[in-house]
Formats: structure tokens, C-alpha cells, sequence
């Protein structure tokens, strides 16, 4: 009896390469909201500690 | 809801194909520059002083909070949305977005707008702001919405918060010129959206939403409109006695408000739909030019 082996499943170019270019977008956005958070947390830290005189 | 024009398994997804654009969809962006824009007034007339980065990030909680509920509005009317013309194409019933992520979506926002806001003004704003996001997600959509043709009477303070959020940022407080304020928008709201209800009637019918014109008929709709820009009429004057707005605002507000109850006599003696559409579009132009005179006065002074 030979073993039939199943071939690996082929990748759909054309449909993963525009899925993962939309995620790539979302992931690119959410990355550039917490960096804007992150600056908006620090900035406002600076003008509350140095009593409105920053910067 | 059975005849629903999308699927609910395709709004239920849980693969996004949604791009980023869809997510910003979800923060509805017209109605966001509004309420933006009504609470940067409220700021700019507030008396004191804040440091312009302060004031930006204000607006950016403001804006991010009024998004976040409807985002969260979105979600949870996705049934409704999906059988009426004005609301099909939103990014959940197209299938873009999964409804848990839109929930989640604007429930994070409004956590973060809230908190920031408390964290870089004050907390009677982030409050203010909290009240007027849990007031549009559970008072308006979750419990009036369907049930009660006032529902955009009593909703309407939802929207009406702005001006107020943006004066207690600056003050930390709420004044009788910040309820007055309030008030404005409170009273603007329902002539506003019974214009629209008007030329948008079959949609709400086929939709189940109770909104006046499809419960009490065009007639009694249009009574209420021209009642409510009749009471509008003095209030909106109010600013310039209480010193928040000068004598460019005092005539600006009559000829507005004049301008707004002719074209209510205009909806209520027609019987087409003609000067609904244009009693819609004028409402909005009569807010933003109230607050733009306020903004440009304090901004002259």
C-alpha cells in the first residue's frame, strides 16, 4: 500500500497579500495611537508639573 | 427583524475586512465635527486660561468620547441600521467591521477619552464627558431610541454636553452660562432631527423606530418643530445678557433665529419635503454660525 501524501496547501498570493496589507494598516495605526498617547500622556505631565510654563 | 438587508451572520463576523477607514467611519465624523466644534466653544468663552496643548488635547477627548459612543451606537443599532437607506452603508452591516470589535473599539476610546481628560484638566469635565457618553450609549440608543417618539427630545442632552464638557475644562466647574449653553443645543436638537425624520419617514416606519412624524403624523411633527424654534428664539439670545456673547452674537442670534422659525412656518405649511431638507441643512449652519460668532468674538477680543 503507498502512502498518499496530501499536498501542502497553496497559498492564495493574490487574497493573503491584500488581507495581511489591510491588517498591516490597521496594526500601523493602532501602533501610531499608543506612540500618541504615550506623547500626549508625557507632554500634558510637563505643562501640569511645570505649572503651564512648559515648553 | 427578518427582512434585515444584510445577514446577521455577516454583521456577527468575527474576520474583519474593514480598513482603517471603516474604523474612523465608526466614529461618525460629520457628527463629530459638530459636537467638536460646540465644545471648543464652550471653552473659548469659558472665563480663564488654558495652555494651548491643554486645550487641544480637550478637544481631542471631546472628539474621541463622541466618536466612541458612536461607535458603540453603531453596534448596538446594527439591526436597524442595516433596513434603513441613510444607515445601510455603515461599516457593520456592510460586513467590514465585526460588531464586538466595534464594541470594543468605542468602549476603549471612551475609557481612554475619559480618563485622559480627567488626568490633563480636571474631573468635573472627564464627568461631564462620562455623563454624556453613558447618557447617548444607555439613555438614548439602549432605552429610548425604539420605545418613545421623544426619544431625541429627551436624547438630545446627550449631544447637548460639548459646550458644557468644554467650559468646565477651562473652569472646573458648571455655570448658568454653561446650562445656558446646554439649553441651546438641548432645544436646537428637536426641530433639527424632526426635519430630518420628516424626508426620512419610510425609513424610520420600515425600521420600527417611533420617531414622531411616523407616530403622531407630519402634521403634529411640524406643530412641535415650529414650537420648539419659537423657544429658541429668546434662548439663544440669553448668551449675550449672561456677557458671553457681544453685540455681534446679539443680532447674529436674532437674524439666525428669525431665518430658523420662518423656515419652520415654511415645513408646516408645505406638504412636500422640500423645506424639510431645508430646514435640516439650515439647523446645522444655525449652530455653527452661533458658536462661530461666540468663538470669533472672544477670539477678537
Amino acid at each position: 500500500m503507498t502512502e498518499q501524501q496530501t499536498p501542502p496547501p497553496t497559498r492564495k498570493h493574490g487574497g493573503d497579500s491584500h488581507v495581511h496589507r489591510r491588517q498591516r494598516g490597521k496594526n500601523l495605526a493602532v501602533l501610531a495611537a499608543l506612540f500618541a498617547f504615550v506623547a500626549i500622556i508625557y507632554v500634558v505631565a510637563m505643562i501640569r508639573m511645570s505649572g503651564g510654563t512648559f515648553p | 427583524m427578518t427582512d434585515s438587508v444584510i445577514a446577521p451572520e455577516i454583521m456577527d463576523s468575527q474576520v474583519s475586512s474593514g480598513t482603517v477607514r471603516d474604523y474612523v467611519a465608526l466614529l461618525k465624523p460629520r457628527v463629530m465635527s459638530l459636537v467638536v466644534f460646540s465644545g471648543f466653544a464652550g471653552m473659548m468663552v469659558a472665563p480663564g486660561h488654558l495652555h494651548p496643548v491643554l486645550t487641544l488635547v480637550a478637544v481631542l477627548c471631546i472628539a474621541l468620547a463622541s466618536g466612541a459612543a458612536g461607535a458603540i451606537n453603531m453596534w448596538y443599532d446594527r439591526d436597524i441600521d442595516a433596513m434603513m437607506d441613510r444607515t445601510a452603508k455603515r461599516p457593520i452591516p456592510q460586513g467590514l467591521v465585526p460588531a464586538d470589535e466595534a464594541l470594543a473599539f468605542g468602549v476603549i476610546l471612551t475609557i481612554a477619552s475619559v480618563a485622559l481628560m480627567g488626568l490633563a484638566l480636571n474631573w468635573v469635565a472627564a464627568g461631564l464627558l462620562a455623563l454624556a457618553s453613558g447618557f447617548y450609549i444607555f439613555i438614548y440608543t439602549m432605552w429610548l431610541k425604539r420605545r418613545t417618539p421623544q426619544n431625541i427630545v429627551i436624547g438630545g442632552a446627550a449631544g447637548a454636553f460639548p459646550p458644557m464638557i468644554g467650559w468646565a475644562a477651562v473652569t472646573g466647574e458648571v455655570s448658568i452660562a454653561s446650562i445656558v449653553l446646554f439649553a441651546l443645543i438641548f432645544f436646537w436638537t428637536p426641530p433639527h432631527f424632526w426635519a430630518l425624520a420628516i424626508f426620512r419617514k419610510l425609513d424610520y416606519q420600515h425600521a420600527g423606530v417611533p420617531m414622531l412624524p411616523v407616530v403622531a403624523g407630519e402634521a403634529e411633527t411640524k406643530k412641535q418643530m415650529l414650537i420648539y424654534t419659537l423657544i429658541l428664539l429668546p434662548l439663544a439670545v440669553s448668551p449675550y445678557f449672561l456677557g458671553i456673547g457681544g453685540l455681534t452674537y446679539l443680532v447674529g442670534s436674532i437674524i439666525l433665529g428669525l431665518a430658523f422659525v420662518v423656515l419652520a412656518v415654511q415645513v408646516m405649511r408645505s406638504d412636500d419635503h422640500k423645506p424639510a431638507k431645508r430646514m435640516f441643512a439650515f439647523s446645522i449652519l444655525y449652530l455653527f454660525l452661533l458658536f462661530a460668532i461666540l468663538i470669533g468674538e472672544h477670539l477678537a477680543a
